[in-house]
């Protein structure tokens, strides 16, 4: 069992914004590239140009279908490790290999202490983590702790590569644990949520909901244009003696 | 500019915790860095490459880039993988079996270029024509078209003509402009945008970047963003409004918007008199040569009644005031009406009224009422004023600029239909009444467009042996005057572009080639030279059927129908096996290469841009960029273009390089635009010797923004003008007057009644008059001709955002997104036909039959049924395992696309195309599903001998990056 810090003066973690997320796998394959050589690397591939192509990834995009017909919705869900507060994950870990850092609460897994025995996995409710079955550890988002703090990169680009990549500027990053920060008053403004709040694990990554709809008669303010039923020839009429100059 | 909002902050790395592992939270990404241009798709975004020890570490996007700004999408981001692909060709190859059996020997450069030099100079110094050279997905047209004229040969195209040509001709005869790379919607400023169809496979990046800038506008400035499509999924999952309407009826949902607003009269009358042809007269007098031409005076100027002086005048002139309803008397005694007047009496006509169209449409009336009041009050109660000091086309000074905040986008969905062309000015015909063109808010053109209507370019023919075309293949003809047919009306072209058949096919027929060549019709032709176009596979209609012919022989003389075929391209594709020579491509890292102006340009509403993609990596392979191969072999041929004045010596040895620098168009205007002369001139200039270092410092980019007082009405805007004649974008300092009407269409369907000095053969000349018509109308697309009963699907596709044609399945990391493939029905639908999740069926055309596994779901057209495209492949094509679920579980729709439509009475059979511009109608296709029996489930069909790659297997298990953590370890 591994022991989780008392609160964390900062809580950095993603706010992904559901209104815009077209669901291009952007902020996935920028991860996957980033990542494959970064902290974590390698991020293997099995039967990478066979019959079952499978790997690591630490973060995934899930699509389905909210509601019924026309009134229902195509839902893009890009989904990686939440970086909770009192993540089991980390507690199950019986090696220690598996914490969350006091200083800016990141969940990462020290490969050197992990034995592989994917008991985090079990306990994740979100499905975050990824088992590396090539150098049997467990792996998962590292919310790019080689991009963040990366004083060799521009500061413009010291963010998670997902953050970087997407191309709608569905993702933010920031502290959630200051209420007066950037991404905690965006958070506030949109009423973002964390998933599976009843669960108990306090997820730091917040989603921001569609904003609503404008299907409805009315939502940009126009009127309906009058019906009158205008015969062709005399609709014309209106235009006969228009001034109008080129 | 769009700029992308997203909020990030800045944190400083921690102390180290005691107890915690120590972590490098600042490594080096790599040990170099460089700028240069992606090639994942079309899109061309600027992006940085990281090197680590010889070997790609990270590319990401340029945030200075002006198309993606910093942004990468999933292709872009997985280029790492595609630079690696074991699917690369390794050598030149030479085909030793038979063909279609993937049988080579490697051979070397010099072989492969001695044989092509030996093929193509025979041709060209007997029959130009007989080299058909058709470029794919191409991104220098500039040079291959341009190649193409020197040798002679007017049978040249790209793939626009299965693409998007309905939608570049449509634009081009119309405004002077079109989608995507030739205009965009004003994403900071619209306040209703309106998606017509698929979008997400072409502008990739730049349109995310709008759609989001657009969503996260703040409360006080919302924009409504409508998406007009049969499937819900991508960008259309974000839009406020989706309306999933039937395939191929977009047109007729327009016109019935049309219909509406001249209703209630909510059109914009300034706009159209000030930019369009609304107030010229039209001759009426039907039965003769001149019937529903434009009056015009001694000048050749179109004329309109003035209220004036009460006379015909110059309808060209400022600050006349025009008549726009009432019969005219012209001063030859005919009569006239204004094209205002023919378009009000076409769309008022209760034809369009939406209670009349809403049941073909597949929607409620209501909603066409609707939109129309919300485009109506967007446009004008919701008007933005820009302040600013600029001059109009005839030098009268505005204060500002006027905007009607309604924008449109639109692509292959409209474009793939064979009432496309038509459909694509209906668009834009909403978009002018909204006087929506080129204003604040509105659609806004990019540079060098709006450009003439159309441009004055004319298609070219063979001159004769060892001669060059006098002119370009590709052009804009005007009228039958400019077809490219030989008396009788037979095609000059091997694609029959710019014949009877298809009069403006600006992009060329790419689609017809394999067939007309296998057919000898309208001539046999000796060589078919392909790049980058996988015509074996996913770029054909009626794959087998193409297959068949690429291999198929005469069985008198034993020889191929085609006789030689040399293909050009960096990966195993379909295609290769196919081919008796081939020609092994770099990747796009490995080369030069230029984004020209003189090509497809990259620029943005604000500005004019161009870029260049040099080196990153070194080719590990014998393998050359296609580019400097052609150039090679076009001095071998003794092309004049391309050798010095002695005939012989090549002109630019130094490759594409060389080509890109010191190559003239005309004098001063070269492939880049940025950096001339001694390095201080833009647009025009000599060529300068340092203009790619200039580039490379620049991040291979250059962009130069117009000012503000040209930004807006570029079509009447002087200052626009003389910045644009200032860089070399344009010449003349005329008005382009917007075409509602348009003359060159009415020139064809009076050919077609028999008028004219050039006549079609009797047989196609009730088509010409049918579908040729001055102002945009609808019709049903040619594929719903069949028994609707017997085939009551529509069958459509589209491109997953994270793959790019059928490259993406070489990919390891993307082919983990997407590997097969199934048919989605809509729920409903599949409920009354007996289909669960799973299921597997037969999609049956009447061209043929297709196997694949059903997905049911809510966000589609009940009618409708469609799957991801190219996504299935052939087993063993690019290099994949032979039992790949591409091939297992991915199908391609294609098969059951004929190439043809049924027998015309005559029993010729035309393309499966647009009738006016060639456009390939990929989703006119109708289909019925059977379910299939129990022991056919659980295998895509049909099914095709695995091809055997002449490439090593690639290891089962892939560690990319695991050499960088070790370097670093190690450190």
């Amino acid at each position: 069992m591994t022991s989780l810090p008392a609160a964390t003066p900062k809580k950095l973690g993603l706010v992904i914004d559901l209104d815009v997320c077209v669901g291009c796998h952007a902020c996935a394959v920028n991860c996957k590239e980033w990542n494959s050589g970064g902290h974590a690397a390698p991020l293997s591939d099995f039967d990478a140009y066979g019959a079952k192509p499978d790997g690591v990834w630490f973060n995934r995009i899930h699509t389905f279908e909210a509601g019924e017909g026309s009134a229902g919705r195509t839902v893009h869900f890009p989904k990686s490790c939440m970086h909770c507060e009192t993540p089991a994950c980390v507690t199950v870990c019986p090696t220690g290999a598996s914490f969350k850092r006091a200083a800016d609460g990141i969940v990462l897994v020290d490969e050197e202490k992990c034995i592989g025995c994917k008991l985090c996995s079990w306990a994740c409710p979100y499905g975050a983590r990824e088992f590396d079955q090539a150098e049997g550890v467990m792996k998962k988002c590292t919310l790019c702790i080689d991009r963040i703090y990366n004083e060799t990169l521009d500061e413009r680009d010291r963010v998670p590569a997902c953050v970087a990549a997407c191309p709608v500027g569905a993702r933010h990053f920031g502290d959630l644990g200051d209420a007066e920060s950037p991404v905690s008053q965006l958070v506030a403004e949109r009423e973002g949520y964390g998933l599976m709040p009843e669960l108990g694990y306090a997820p730091v990554n917040k989603y921001l909901p569609p904003r609503p709809s404008q299907a409805r008669a009315g939502c940009t303010g126009a009127q309906p244009l009058p019906d009158e039923d205008v015969a062709p020839s005399s609709g014309f009429l209106r235009w006969v003696d228009r001034l109008l100059s080129r | 500019m769009t700029e992308r909002r997203i909020v990030t902050e800045l944190h400083h790395a921690p102390a180290q915790v005691e107890g915690e592992p120590a972590i490098d939270t600042s490594p080096q990404t790599g040990d170099t860095v460089k700028t240069t241009t992606c090639y994942m798709c079309a899109c061309r975004c600027g992006i940085k490459v990281h090197m680590k020890d010889g070997r790609v570490r990270y590319i990401e996007g340029n945030r200075d880039h002006p198309v993606n700004k910093g942004v990468l999408c999933a292709k872009g981001s997985a280029g790492i993988m595609t630079q690696y692909s074991p699917a690369r060709l390794q050598k030149p190859l030479m085909r030793v079996g038979e063909r279609g059996k993937g049988e080579f020997r490697e051979i070397e450069w010099e072989e492969a270029l001695r044989t092509a030099t030996m093929w193509l100079s025979e041709i060209r110094a007997t029959d130009p024509r007989k080299l058909a050279f058709f470029t794919g997905r191409d991104q220098s047209q500039a040079l291959t078209g341009w190649w193409a004229a020197q040798f002679g040969t007017p049978n040249y195209a790209a793939h626009g003509g299965f693409c998007s040509v309905n939608m570049a001709a449509a634009g081009l005869y119309t405004i002077g402009g079109s989608f995507w790379e030739f205009g965009e919607p004003d994403w900071a400023r619209t306040r209703y945008l309106m998606m017509f169809g698929v979008a997400e496979d072409h502008d990739s990046n730049p349109i995310k970047l709008g759609l989001g800038s657009l969503k996260n506008r703040p409360a006080d400035n919302r924009a409504k963003f409508v998406s007009i499509n049969p499937v819900r999924t991508g960008y259309s999952a974000i839009a406020d409004e989706w309306i999933g309407l039937r395939p191929g009826t977009d047109g007729l949902f327009v016109l019935s918007l049309i219909h509406e607003l001249l209703k209630a009269d909510k059109i914009d009358l300034d706009f159209l008199v000030r930019y369009t042809n609304a107030p010229w007269l039209v001759i009426e007098a039907p039965g003769t040569a001149e019937h529903g031409l434009f009056a015009r005076d001694a000048a050749g100027e179109p004329i309109c009644f003035g209220t004036i002086r009460n006379a015909c005048v110059s309808a060209l002139k400022p600050d006349v005031a025009p008549q726009l309803i009432g019969e005219v008397t012209l001063p030859d005694g005919r009569k006239a009406r204004s094209v205002f007047e023919l378009m009000v009496k076409r769309y008022l006509d209760p034809k369009y009224a939406p209670e009349t169209v809403a049941r073909e449409i597949g929607i409620e009336a209501e909603t066409i009422k609707r939109i129309a009041a919300e485009l109506a009050h967007a446009a004008f109660e919701q008007t933005i004023e820009i302040m600013a000091d600029w001059t109009d086309w005839a030098g009268r000074k505005h204060d500002r600029f006027i905007g009607r905040p309604v924008s449109m986008h639109a692509m292959r969905g409209i474009s793939a239909h064979s009432n496309g062309f038509d459909t694509c000015r209906a668009i834009h015909l909403l978009q002018m009444l909204l006087g929506s063109i080129d204003c604040p808010g509105g659609f806004r053109y990019k540079p060098p467009f709006p450009r003439a209507i159309p441009m004055p370019l004319l298609p070219t023919d063979a001159t004769g042996p060892l001669q060059p075309l006098k002119g370009p293949p590709l052009g804009f003809p005007l009228g039958p005057e400019h077809l490219l047919v030989d008396d009788a009306g037979k095609p000059k072209r091997i694609d029959k572009a710019f014949s009877w058949d298809a009069p403006l096919s600006a992009h060329g027929l790419m689609h017809m080639v394999i067939h007309n060549a296998w057919a000898q019709d309208p001539y046999p032709i000796d060589t078919l030279f392909l790049y980058m176009a996988n015509m074996a596979w996913n770029s054909a209609m009626n794959t087998s059927g193409t297959m068949q012919k690429l291999a198929d022989k005469d069985p008198k003389t034993g020889d191929y129908k085609i006789p030689h075929i040399i293909y050009a391209d960096a990966y195993y594709s379909e295609m290769v096996a196919y081919a008796d020579l081939v020609f092994p491509d770099t990747t796009y890292l490995e080369r030069w290469d230029c984004i020209s102006l003189l090509d497809r340009p990259i620029c943005d509403a604000d500005g004019a841009a161009d870029a260049i993609r040099q080196p990153v990596i070194e080719p590990d392979r014998d393998v050359r960029p296609f580019q400097d191969v052609l150039l090679d072999l076009g001095a071998r041929l003794g092309l004049a273009a391309l050798c010095k004045e002695d005939g012989v010596t090549p002109k630019f040895p130094g490759g594409l390089k060389d080509y890109l620098v010191n190559h003239q168009r005309r004098p001063g205007v070269g492939m880049l635009a940025g950096w001339r002369g001694s390095g201080e001139k833009s647009g025009r200039g000599e060529p300068n010797p340092d203009q790619l270092q200039r580039y490379i410092e620049n991040g291979c980019h250059w962009r130069t923004e117009i000012p503000d007082n040209a930004k807006f009405f570029r079509h009447a805007n002087a200052d626009y003008f003389d910045w644009a004649i200032n860089l070399g974008l344009k010449d003349l300092r005329d008005q382009i007057v917007l075409q509602i009407y348009s003359e060159p269409l009415q020139k064809f369907r009076l050919a077609g009644e028999g008028f004219g000095a050039k006549l079609p053969p009797e047989a196609a000349r009730s088509r010409l008059k049918e579908r040729f018509d001055p102002l945009p109308d609808w019709y049903p697309p040619f594929g719903e001709e069949v028994d609707r009963a017997q085939y009551p699907l529509h069958a459509i596709t589209q491109r997953p955002m994270h793959m790019y044609h059928s490259w993406g399945s070489q990919n390891a990391w993307l082919r983990q997104i997407q590997s097969r493939n199934a048919l989605f029905v809509n729920r409903e639908t599949g409920a009354k036909l007996g289909l669960q999740d799973g299921d597997w069926v037969w999609v049956e055309s009447p061209h043929g039959r297709v196997k694949a596994p059903v997905q049911l779901m809510e966000g589609v057209n009940p009618d409708t049924v469609w799957t991801w495209n190219a996504i299935g492949k052939r087993k063993g094509a690019w290099n994949l395992a032979s039992d790949a679920p591409e091939s297992k579980q991915g199908f391609l729709l294609n098969h059951v696309i004929s190439e043809l439509l049924p027998p015309r009475e005559d029993g010729y059979r035309y393309a499966n195309a647009d009738p006016v511009t060639g456009q390939a109608a990929w989703y006119d296709l109708r289909v019925r599903l059977v379910k299939c029996a129990a022991a056919e489930c659980g295998e895509t069909a049909p099914s095709f001998p695995a091809l055997k790659p002449p490439l090593k297997r690639p290891l089962d298990l892939l560690q990319y990056g695991r050499k960088f953590r070790r370097d670093r370890t190690r450190r």
